[in-house]
């Protein structure tokens, strides 16, 4: 692949996207990903270079459109004929003549999922209009079946109707922890207090994770619908997107979404010509991975440092300005009106017992495809990582896959058959988290991972509680002195009793679960400790220790 | 390099007016005094703190808590690299330690012409590109040590200023919600009915 273009030379300003229109029905098109990544490879070029050539071609009967992400991002830039299924990959904008070819035979016939495994083992709820639609187009979004699903709440269901609707669907968050949907949205409603407000929690930190911003990148007109639709739920009228500043398109397609959507009426007030008002505006974080916990996200909103507290009580009766806040995740949000439309026990029909419906993760790490993935609660990991993820690069041997973020552990592979949902990730000591995957091969050694991510956690220890801010630097020395070759199996010992410490005593979820990935790695990977401490060497070759002195 | 400038303590007058309690404007209003600085200077906060009410160590508070807020001058371009688990099994360490090579100053600091800051960064949510890099927030994907060069070079000659704002402008995005369509800050304090519309529809049964 074309590792190098995306750090190549200047490129010119964006243009402003101005595609011959085509006269008549579609017989083809050619969707051309924009969203970051391939955009970082020059697809803004492939798609104005395309609208060209098809016009230069004569092709009067062809579409070329933007559209969000298609998924498979390793192989970018990617530009797909959805009427044949045809995929292009790692497409350069001086050679499209095999696209153009394409388009020019191209037979109508429907819409087809591509053949590979990557895609036809993927269920789409969540990112059913990614790689289909023009994020910047309400008209698309609408054209799609978007929309929909707020008019059948507004004209024909009560709010109460709503709320068990979605409990009956059995949606739970997709922020990490999984609580029931229903059961917030019915808190938030009976809580006593008025004004009541909606926070989408779009402040996605957890390493391994960018789903959020994938879905906000790719269809922002989502997002807001579930938010109508709960904020209708539970009788708020303003919401506010709280967005991780470090994503600017994400913030940007998500502005023009909201200013579109107030234009045609899908927010303000008297929304779609009933009493009903919503209001929803954007706040940009400033670089705190600890304001995705909900108590910090509202006292980051409310001006101040992003420190959590303790719960209860919950922002669900006293939340943001002390009133009834509901708080939920980007993903619980896009999950709403599939829901609404299709109905809770279409829903409740897909994923396990305990976990339905879909997740969507994101597959990194040492694996053939990366790329964002969508698939059925209850999904093998052995499927995700071999099927979908067409396996460990060069060959090598799978070790272990790591879920949940700082929060999260590594599973080995003795449980790669084992279904993935909210129970069965935390029964072999991980953690669903907001869905990162990040795959290791031999080439990993365990207690370097554990020791990443106590690094991640104690830079942001948010500092309030000191079992967090003083216990995850303990820990982190400890693992240090590990990974050196210092360390006594003392060392070892007194590592554990202090990893349960901070997990008990800890204010937040980022405390509680920071000693996650040490017991994780200690679980299944105790020898490799064992190795650094005892023998004073690295099983994977990559702690660079001294070797011990000769004992005479 | 001083409080804010007129036109924008008039947008700084917008922003507060959209919340209840105009405290709940000071992170916004540190982004535009960022905008305006390219940091945060002592003299901003306490302009934000007259205009949102509050004490102006309240506003430091707030400011020193986010990583993203300066409290110094810092380079024109900000590049951070991100350091977390994909991009450390890819090889983040070893283009940090070439980048700090090729501009001789270690993370966390800024070449003497004032041009680039370099900085350490957890995860950008970028894992399947790994390593990745941020410059001003703008991504750069599967970064290779010549790709750092290449960045490096394109910045010192001025060849991406087109495609990077400058430092500071990553909060530019500001709303404007025509107040006919807006429902307006309304103040817990003072209202505490619920909205006309659910009455409505909860007995529309
Ligand atoms: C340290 C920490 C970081 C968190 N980060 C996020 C986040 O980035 N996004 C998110 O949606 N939830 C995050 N959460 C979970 C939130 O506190 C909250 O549970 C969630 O937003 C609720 O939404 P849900 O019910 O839809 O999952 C985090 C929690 C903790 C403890």
């Amino acid at each position: 692949m074309s590792e190098s273009s995306a750090t190549t030379s200047a490129r010119p300003r964006r243009r402003v996207v101005n595609l011959p229109a085509h006269v008549g029905p579609t017989r083809a098109s050619a969707y051309v990903c924009e969203a970051v990544s391939c955009l970082s490879m020059q697809s803004h070029d492939v798609l104005l270079g395309l609208g060209e050539r098809v016009a230069a071609a004569g092709l009067t009967d062809v579409e070329v459109k933007r559209v969000g992400c298609l998924g498979l991002c390793a192989a970018g830039p990617l530009v797909q004929i959805p009427e044949t299924g045809e995929l292009f990959a790692h497409v350069v904008p001086d050679n499209l003549g095999g696209i153009v070819e394409a388009l020019a035979a191209a037979v109508p016939g429907g819409e087809r999922v591509p053949e590979a495994p990557f895609f036809s083992r993927q269920l789409r709820i969540v990112t059913e209009n990614s790689g289909r639609i023009d994020p910047e187009s309400l008209e698309d979004y609408v054209a799609s079946g978007g929309y929909q699903a707020l008019r059948t709440v507004l004209s024909t269901m009560t709010p109460a109707e709503v709320r068990d609707e979605i409990a009956r669907s059995g949606l739970r968050g997709r922020g990490g922890a999984g609580y029931p949907t229903g059961l917030k949205w019915n808190t938030v409603a009976k809580a006593i207090g008025s004004p009541k407000y909606v926070i989408c929690n779009a402040d996605e930190g957890d390493p391994g994770a960018f789903m959020d911003r994938s879905v906000l990148e790719s269809d922002p007109y989502r997002v807001l619908e579930g938010m109508a639709i709960a904020a209708y739920a539970v009788g708020a009228s303003i919401g506010y997107v709280y967005c991780r500043a470090e994503y600017p398109l994400a913030v940007s397609r998500l502005h023009k979404a909201i200013q579109a959507a107030g234009r045609s009426n899908y927010l303000g007030a008297s929304m779609l010509d009933t009493e009903f008002s919503f209001e929803v505006d954007i706040r940009q974080g400033a670089g705190a991975f600890v304001c995705g916990e909900e108590t910090a996200l509202i006292a980051s909103l409310e001006g101040g440092r992003g420190t959590p507290r303790t719960r209860p009580p919950y922002p669900a009766v006293a939340g943001l300005w002390h009133q009834p806040t509901l708080i939920n995740n980007v993903e619980t949000f896009a999950n709403v009106a599939p829901i609404i439309r299709k109905g809770g026990s279409w829903f409740a029909g897909l994923g396990t017992a305990t976990s339905k419906g879909t997740k969507v993760f994101a597959l990194a790490g040492r694996v053939v495809n990366t790329g964002l993935i969508e698939v059925p609660m209850g999904t093998t990991l052995r499927e995700i990582v071999f099927d979908i993820g067409g396996g460990i690069v060069d060959g090598r041997a799978f070790k272990a896959v790591q879920t949940g973020g700082p929060s999260g552990g590594c599973i080995p592979s003795e449980f790669l058959d084992m279904g993935v949902d909210y129970e069965s990730l935390i029964g072999v000591g991980s953690f669903m988290g907001s869905g990162g995957m990040i795959v290791m091969d031999e080439t990993s050694c365990m207690v370097d991972v554990a020791r990443y991510f106590m690094d991640f956690c104690r830079e942001e220890s948010c500092g309030k509680c000191v079992p967090c801010r003083v216990g995850t630097t303990q820990l982190f020395m400890l693992l240090e002195r590990i990974t050196t070759g210092e360390a006594t199996m003392d060392d070892l010992a007194q590592m554990e009793r202090l990893g349960h410490m901070v997990q008990r005593t800890s204010l937040c979820g980022l405390g509680q679960g920071a000693p996650n990935p040490i017991f994780s790695t200690l679980r299944y990977f105790r020898d490799e400790y064992v190795a650094h401490i005892v023998d004073r060497v690295c099983p994977a070759g990559v702690c660079s220790i001294e070797p011990a002195p000769v004992s005479t | 390099m001083a409080r804010l400038t007129e036109s924008n303590v008039k947008i700084a007058r917008e922003i507060i007016g959209r919340y209840p309690r105009p405290k709940s404007a000071t992170i916004p209003l540190l982004h535009l005094a960022q905008e305006q600085d390219g940091y945060v200077t002592n003299e901003a906060m306490s302009h934000i703190a007259d205009l949102v009410g509050c004490t102006a160590a309240e506003v430091l508070g707030t400011c020193t808590f986010y990583e993203m807020f300066k409290m110094e001058p810092v380079g024109k371009y900000v590049i951070n690299i991100c350091g977390t688990m994909s991009c450390a099994l890819l090889g983040a360490h070893e283009l940090m330690h070439h980048a700090e090579q090729q501009l001789g100053i270690r993370a966390g600091s800024t070449t003497p012409d004032g041009l680039i800051t370099l900085e350490h960064a957890e995860c950008q949510a970028a894992c399947t590109e790994a390593p990745c890099l941020q410059v001003n927030y703008r991504y750069r994907f599967r970064v290779t040590t010549e790709g750092i060069d290449q960045l490096i070079d394109d910045l010192r000659g001025a060849k991406l200023t087109e495609e990077i704002p400058p430092h500071g402008t990553v909060a530019r995005v500001r709303q404007h919600i025509p107040v006919n369509v807006g429902v307006g800050a309304v103040d817990p304090d003072t209202v505490s009915t619920a909205p006309a519309w659910l009455a409505v529809k909860e007995e529309a049964k």
